[in-house]
């Protein structure tokens, strides 16, 4: 397939790696800023392939694992509000809350729906008036263009029963809360793609002059972050630290100038809570006043929620890339992705959810593995 | 279906029925009441699409022979078919429902002979769809040379149903001699693909969730018992077969490997997945090898046989596409392990839910 074979080509992806192998001189820690990142790293077993002086650490960039358990069970308190049709992406329907998750719900006859695009929800709401259509806005970057748009057709076209539950996250600030930390391990980062090709990579200039730490803005498919991983390797052994960009196909250094209005137009920066790492300032997007009459928190009533988060999971370490799942003694035991403890394990693009989604929970008997074919 | 052979239409099939059958053209709950209506519903729409000599006695059984299979042994399988929409690009409900059913027993090296089907119908079911899914099963059954010979209907209240639910049984026979095992798997042993993966379920997935592709996607569903039949006659030393169905190849083949206590290696490269699949796979975020299938199948054969057996396999009109994944293996037993495109390792895992589509 045209525009996705030659970002999996075997020969393309061993050249990359003698590349890498013959710049190494020594260890390295390297954290991919995305979820959908770690996903082609395990599923193509990118990391075994790399000398083992590379680590690679997997970073907090999976909205649905880094969206706050007091958020999940305010939609879930939404949902369940007779006469609310609530419409979320699919991946957040198996998260769990405090009291079960999305699915059960709608198993015991609340009315959720998965939307493809968030467009889809208006579309909903207008077709049905005699009802609450609430969208659960979610995302980093990435996703909030459409999520703006949602919001600004809803307003065009006069709907009063349209509202969104807004729980949108921004990457920069949540790569400084890692690297302030004392413990932090991470000596670059392969960037943020797709939240790149949304809003630039301006904002990276500051972090790399501030941290010295080298930002490659890097794509999804494993020849990409081959690429990416060699010119950060590259930066960390000439000891160099500049934001570069691997994914020149897809990001502009402005990103994309009509996304970039609109998300302004419709939403302000705020501070938000991460499950796993807590309250950063200035990490959230919320309504601007204009538009806080689509805003499903100021519509419906919703009780004091008391949370409980699993004293075990160590996913806050996880997500900050001091620690790796199989440094949970939970992990593939008490936390699976069907009894999932914590953030990392929620959602299939989390560092634990990819880790046992492809099979890592078996390696305390190392593989051998033949080929036959 | 043939376009010379026009479809059996309500009009054909009922247009003869005296009244007060014809003056209807919805389900009704006395269509399954066991009276008049359900009379003609046997008489005017199920006997004349099914016809055979068994299923016209309408006996409570059917009473079939197994000659010329005398010392042959049965094969008997039965399941159950909800599928929304009930009509989709490729097939429809009721050749699904034949399929299904006809394919369980061939992965068991049988002929298949006999079917019976139940409906369950909710009440307002269009008679015109009844009429098409009944055309279409007889199409199925005579494509696959079984004989449908029992069957049951029953109505539900309007809201109780989805329209219309089958549950298809088949009887088969299995010649004397063979035995296919999911638990005769031997490291060494060849995995054999044979064709494309996950057509039904993104041909489904594409109309249930309004997703709108440039390109068609039609389901798979087909018979399998004649690419069986050529393939045991072919390489009667075949461990086994499966087809891969809900849960797709990965749930098969840990079936497979659970059974036989033994581990699997694939190659991701060896996999055929047709493009249009693997691009609205990537546009969903799913994995064609948890995806379901309907005119697919997998078969675990000696290694010194799999070359041969692919070559027959690709001579057939339903293994066109066959292609050996993988090979059995006695390291890591119950875990199936597949070489990426660009040559790193992954664990196949099973599929824990339904696969859900990612935001990004």
């Amino acid at each position: 397939m045209k525009f996705l074979d030659e970002y999996r080509d075997p020969v393309a992806a061993q050249k990359l790696v003698r590349a890498i192998e013959s710049m190494v001189t020594r260890p390295w820690t390297i954290m991919e800023v995305c979820g959908g990142q770690t996903h082609t790293i395990v599923k193509y077993g990118i990391d075994e392939m790399l000398p083992a002086a590379i680590e690679l650490v997997h970073g907090p960039g999976c909205p649905v694992c880094v969206t706050s358990l007091e958020m999940i069970d305010r939609a879930h308190a939404i949902a369940a509000h007779p006469g609310v049709i609530f419409c979320s992406f699919g991946d957040m329907l198996r998260v769990p809350g405090s009291r079960g998750d999305l699915l059960q719900l709608k198993s015991q006859g609340s009315d959720v729906r998965v939307v493809y695009s968030p467009l889809d929800a208006v579309t909903i709401a207008a077709a049905n008036p005699d009802k609450e259509v609430v969208f659960f806005a979610i995302g980093f970057e990435t996703t909030a263009p459409p999520n703006a748009m949602a919001i600004s057709m809803a307003k065009r076209r006069g709907l009063t029963n349209f509202s969104a539950l807004v729980s949108h996250v921004l990457v920069p600030p949540a790569m400084r809360a890692i690297l302030d930390a004392p413990d932090n391990r991470v000596q670059a980062f392969l960037g943020p793609g797709h939240v790149c090709t949304v809003v630039g990579y301006a904002e990276y200039g500051p972090i790399v002059e501030q941290y010295g730490v080298p930002i490659v803005i890097t794509g999804f498919e494993p020849v990409d972050m081959l690429e990416g991983l060699l010119m950060a390797i590259t930066q960390l052994e000439e000891g160099r630290a500049d934001v570069e960009n691997a994914y020149g196909r897809a990001v502009r250094p402005e990103g994309n100038l009509a996304s970039r209005a609109l998300i302004d137009e419709i939403f302000e920066v705020c501070e938000r809570k991460w499950r796993g790492v807590g309250m950063i300032p200035g990490s959230g997007l919320r309504l601007r006043a204009a538009y806080r009459g689509f805003d499903a928190e100021g519509r419906f009533e919703v009780e004091a929620i008391q949370t409980l988060e699993s004293d075990v999971c160590i996913s806050g370490d996880i997500l900050r890339g001091v620690r790796k799942p199989q440094d949970c003694p939970a992990f593939g035991t008490a936390c699976t992705p069907q009894m999932p403890l914590g953030a990392t394990m929620v959602s299939g693009e989390g560092a634990c959810a990819a880790y046992y989604a492809y099979g890592r929970h078996f390696e305390a008997a190392p593989l051998k593995v033949h080929h036959a074919v | 279906m043939p376009s010379e052979k026009a479809a059996i239409t309500v009009a054909d099939l009922l247009g003869s029925c005296p009244a007060p059958f014809t003056q209807y053209d919805r389900v009704l709950l006395g269509h399954g009441s066991g009276g008049r209506l359900s009379a003609d519903l046997v008489h005017r729409l199920f006997l004349p699409a099914f016809r055979n000599e068994m299923l016209e006695r309408l006996d409570d059984q059917a009473v079939c022979t197994l000659a010329p299979h005398a010392d042959a042994r049965i094969a008997f399988s039965t399941d159950s078919y909800v599928v929304q929409p009930l009509f989709f690009p490729g097939g429809d409900i009721g050749r699904l429902a034949v399929h299904g059913t006809v394919n369980d027993l061939a992965m068991g090296g049988a002929t298949p002979l006999y079917l019976s089907a139940a409906f369950i119908l909710e009440e307002g079911l269009p008679l015109a769809d009844l009429a098409r899914i009944v055309d279409s099963m007889r199409d199925a059954c005579v494509e696959a040379g079984v004989a449908l010979v029992t069957g049951d209907t029953k109505v539900v209240d309007r809201g109780k149903g989805d329209g219309v639910f089958i549950t298809t049984s088949g009887v088969g026979v299995v010649p004397a001699g063979r035995t296919l095992s999911a638990s005769a798997c031997r490291p060494g042993d060849k995995i054999i693909l044979s064709g494309t993966l996950g057509d039904h379920g993104i041909a489904i997935m594409s109309v249930r969730e309004g997703l709108e592709f440039e390109t068609t996607l039609e389901s798979d569903t087909a018979p399998l018992a004649d690419l069986t039949k050529v393939m045991l006659e072919a390489c009667p030393a075949i461990r086994c077969m499966r087809d891969p169905t809900r849960g797709g190849l990965s749930s098969a083949l840990h079936e497979i490997a659970a059974a036989s206590s033994v581990g699997m290696s694939l190659a991701e490269s060896a996999i055929p997945v047709r493009p249009q699949v693997r691009g609205a796979c990537e546009i969903l975020g799913l994995d064609p090898l948890y995806v379901a299938n309907e005119g697919k199948l997998i078969a675990v054969v000696p290694p010194g046989d799999a070359d041969r057996l692919v070559n027959v396999m690709r001579a057939d009109a339903r293994g066109v596409d066959a292609a050996i994944i993988g090979a059995v293996t006695s390291d890591h037993p119950g875990m199936i392990v597949m070489r990426s495109l660009v040559g790193g390792t992954r664990v196949v895992t099973m599929l824990a839910g339904e696969q859900l589509p990612r935001i990004c």
